[in-house]
């Protein structure tokens, strides 16, 4: 079945089953690879991407869920105010290590930001834990996050 | 964020190739093959083509200059998050004397003899040596092609080359103020004899190294633009998933595909002797197609195989005698003489690797020759793997490297390569070959498990006058590099268990290599050490306890002779307030570790709650890696190496059931994960002795730490990882 996305503000139309989690269609469709899958399940967060500005799962949500919202991805998300200064606060604690979970890690972080601009180290936790690093990078993720924060108290 | 084009990784065949075959070859296979190639605009066609007309200067196989002035450092150790595209550019860069942001990085191509890892003997990026290695080869080739430019500059001047000195791309004759760029001499130097030998730059003259470097990859990690294995995109390329017999040496029995074929966006079964994959538009069908299959196995020998059985098997083991790793002194007659007497058995578990990036591996295979997209440790195997399996010679596989999504050991196999081209084989065009969390679990290459057996004896004071060690287990060498494998023995396997920092005037350490049966082994993170370390360090803390001493204090008393293991420990035990007062069911546990030929110590801080959960609190490191190449990356490797050791120790441990292994996703192997992290201190001891490994070290170190803390918290002796639910006893 056919079915109009709109991804970082572009209408795309893929034709695939009702049921194709959003994570494959992005990355095999629409050959935007920068969303990753690293579970399946929802159980490790490394394709989140925004929907209606909140962090989802997208190897769980169904094209069909997604049809009539806006998707944001890791290739767009640098065009919001609170993504740019994640990235930003990611490049200058030098956070990424094999890099590979941290589209998900900012993809999280941005919507955590853009909610709540002071976040409190409980709300990093309730926010991050469901993103997890192979590279152990949490100390710098944590640290990020209020880097972020930080910036934008100081702009 | 467009950051990332200044550190684009391109691709070739390699300086041992012409520029003019390089075109060929490229030409050859389609415009796709080059990644990089084409679209990056510093290194584009119009760039190439100018240089088949005046080639580059290629002093060696690691800097090549072209006449433009464009420098490309080609990278033999590959980046799987440990920071080599970084701090290897960096000894190039320090004696070539370039800035780091002049240079552009390009993978190596597979090829041992250019490329071959000097500590392995292997093109491979394993065993924490990629500093190690690259110490001294790196920074002579950088040596070497800048004493070229230099003399070439000075022959076009007519000056004396000791008058002139290169800086920042330049060569520079000050007394008449001429200067050149290194693009403008590059011609000429290629013309200049290579030096016989050069004289590395003094520690003091160092610019880059030991100073903080941004990492040239970080860019490109924020905003989705870094290419791994997983996100190659060949034009024409299907997405393929796959299921493994799951029991391991079980063959495919019969399949029923009738559904699978009637999915949307599936357009071929592929079936080999022991898999089945669905080939699709895109992975959502694959998996669904899979889900559809109707596949009858035949489990073969190991169909009843289960975890009691190796255990068994390497207990039974130990009962004799092994292959002498070390022995020191006469542990017999010491013993006779001992006040106390102490023993103590340990375990360790099978462990996956669980990378973040799942396995997988695109291979296109074609009647004249094959290509391969992937992320690979040990280039020159996935090449070879490739040309064995498609019957293909050598020099028709084409192997296209990429960033690494984690690697710990697991990427160091080519299984995945192997795979892909057998798929390949029978898929028309490129197919990307995508396994899924749960076949990246159940069919990895685990960290073995091993058996340990250990007596002390201790004279009247309490200190250890003999040591004895024996353990069973699987040699991975003795599969993965045959020949370090010698009279039982390799070195692997032993790290950690023998020369440790300790003086003790009789040891004796036996290793029995007994291979499990039914379940592939492979390197882990921190590879011997990782068992070796927790098996030592808890000992030794049972010693300490035995002898009704301070853990630091007796571990210091034993390190006269090794200061720098010393001072490790010290610095650790201080700056974590060793012996400070700390709440009930609060604990410090120390370790100390020698290997990689780094020297570390860690003090992990752990809270244990009534009902056994553990909970690591802080956790100090101190650290002597010699140099410091980039210290930032020493820090993040640490903190790193400690949230993968936790995650292991706390609840890592892979089993079989009926053949099976029965984990399967990070539900069942579960990571620590952020709101569990503990706070982490790192302090390096300044150090003029060459580098030592870094990207393993902080793993292996955590296990007794922690676990020599929950004795401190509580009384319970953790003997067997991973402790679980152990501290629930209490």
């Amino acid at each position: 079945m056919s079915y109009a996305m709109n991804v970082n503000g572009k209408t795309r139309t893929v034709d695939v089953d009702e049921d194709t989690p959003v994570l494959w269609v992005l990355r095999d469709v629409l050959g935007m690879t920068g969303t990753k899958f690293g579970c399946g399940v929802a159980l490790c967060g490394a394709c989140t991407i925004h929907l209606d500005g909140k962090p989802v799962r997208s190897c769980i949500t169904s094209v069909a869920a997604a049809a009539g919202k806006r998707i944001t991805t890791i290739e767009a998300v640098g065009a919001t105010a609170a993504g740019r200064r994640i990235q930003q606060a990611w490049i200058a604690l030098e956070v990424p290590q094999c890099g590979y979970c941290q589209s998900g890690q900012i993809m999280s972080a941005t919507a955590l930001l853009a909610a709540k601009p002071n976040p409190t180290d409980s709300d990093i936790d309730d926010a991050m834990s469901g993103n997890i690093c192979r590279c152990g990078t949490y100390v710098r993720i944590r640290e990020g996050i209020k880097h972020a924060a930080r910036g934008k108290k100081e702009a | 964020m467009t950051g990332h084009r200044n550190v684009g990784l391109v691709e070739s065949d390699g300086v041992n190739l012409s520029r003019r075959r390089f075109l060929s070859v490229s030409a050859a296979v389609g415009g796709g093959l080059v990644i990089g190639f084409t679209t990056d605009p510093l290194i584009g066609v119009a760039d190439a083509a100018q240089s088949v007309a005046s080639p580059p200067f290629t002093p060696n196989a690691f800097v090549r200059i072209g006449g433009d002035g464009k420098i490309v450092l080609t990278m033999p150790y590959v980046e799987m998050g440990q920071g080599t595209y970084t701090s290897i550019p960096m000894l190039i860069a320090e004696e070539l004397e370039v800035d780091l942001k002049q240079v552009r990085l390009e993978h190596a191509p597979p090829n041992e003899k250019l490329y071959g890892n000097p500590l392995l003997g292997v093109q491979a990026t394993g065993n924490s040596n990629a500093i190690r290695g690259a110490w001294q080869p790196l920074r002579q080739a950088g040596a070497t092609a800048r004493a070229m430019l230099v003399s070439a500059a000075a022959q076009r001047w007519n000056v004396d080359p000791m008058s002139c000195r290169a800086q920042s791309g330049e060569v520079l004759h000050e007394p008449t103020g001429r200067r050149s760029k290194y693009g403008e001499l590059a011609a000429d130097a290629a013309r200049m004899p290579v030096p016989q030998s050069v004289v590395l730059k003094r520690a003091a003259d160092f610019k880059l190294i030991g100073t903080p470097a941004k990492r040239l990859d970080t860019p490109s990690k924020v905003n989705g633009t870094a290419v791994y294995g997983i996100d190659a995109r060949p034009p024409g390329v299907k997405i393929a998933t796959l299921a493994q017999s799951p029991v391991f040496g079980g063959r495919v029995k019969s399949v029923n595909d009738a559904k699978a074929k009637a999915v949307k966006g599936v357009r071929q079964i592929v079936r080999l002797d022991d898999a089945v994959a669905v080939v699709a538009d895109h992975m959502g069908a694959a998996k669904k197609g899979l889900a559809a299959l109707v596949i009858e196995w035949e489990d073969g020998p190991h169909a009843k195989l289960d975890t009691k059985q190796i255990v068994d098997q390497l207990e039974k083991a130990t009962l004799n005698s092994g292959a002498v790793a070390q022995n020191i002194g006469d542990t017999g007659k010491a013993m006779a003489s001992a006040v106390t007497k102490v023993e103590a058995t340990y375990q360790v578990p099978f462990l996956a690797h669980a990378t973040m990036e799942p396995m997988n591996c695109t291979a296109h295979v074609r009647k004249d020759g094959c290509e391969i997209w992937v992320g690979n440790q040990a280039l020159a195997r996935a090449q070879a793997t490739a040309a064995k399996t498609s019957g293909l010679p050598l020099e028709k596989v084409v192997v296209h490297n990429h960033l690494i999504g984690g690697g710990f050991g697991r990427r160091l196999e080519v299984d995945g390569v192997t795979r892909a081209v057998q798929i390949a084989m029978q898929v028309k065009g490129p197919v990307k070959v995508v396994w899924t969390r749960e076949e990246d679990i159940q069919h990895d290459m685990y960290r073995p498990c091993f058996l340990d057996r250990l007596s002390a004896g201790l004279d009247a004071k309490g200190m250890p006058v003999a040591w004895n060690n024996r353990f069973a287990g699987s040699s991975i060498i003795s599969r993965w590099l045959p020949p370090a494998f010698n009279k039982g023995l390799d070195p692997d396997t032993t790290e950690g268990a023998i020369d440790l920092v300790y003086g003790l005037p009789n040891l004796h350490v036996e290793y029995l290599r007994v291979e499990p049966p039914g379940i592939p082994t492979a390197f882990w993170r921190s590879v011997g050490p990782s068992h070796n370390v927790f098996v030592t360090e808890s000992f030794m803390d049972e010693l300490a306890i035995a002898a009704k001493q301070d853990p630091v204090a007796y571990r210091r008393a034993l390190l006269e002779k090794a200061p720098r293991a010393k001072a490790v420990l010290e610095l650790a035990a201080e700056k974590a307030g060793w012996g400070k007062p700390l709440p009930e069911r609060v604990g410090r546990g120390v370790s100390i570790q020698f290997a990689f030929a780094s020297y570390l110590a860690q003090v992990a801080e752990v809270e244990v709650s009534k009902d056994g959960a553990v909970r690591v609190r802080r956790v100090v490191c101190a650290v002597d890696c010699g140099t410091v190449v980039n210290p930032d990356t020493v820090r993040a490797q640490i903190q790193s190496g400690i949230i993968f050791g936790i995650t292991a120790a706390l609840r890592g441990e892979i089993t079989l059931k009926d053949g099976r292994v029965q984990q399967s996703n990070f539900h069942d192997y579960p990571m620590l994960r952020l709101n569990e992290t503990p706070a982490i201190e790192v302090y390096i001891v300044n150090s003029v002795e060459p580098p030592g490994g870094m990207g393993e070290a902080g793993t292996s170190t955590i296990a007794p730490a922690v676990t020599n803390a929950i004795y401190a918290a509580t009384g319970t002796r953790v003997r067997k990882l991973p402790v679980a639910d152990q501290a629930k006893r209490v």
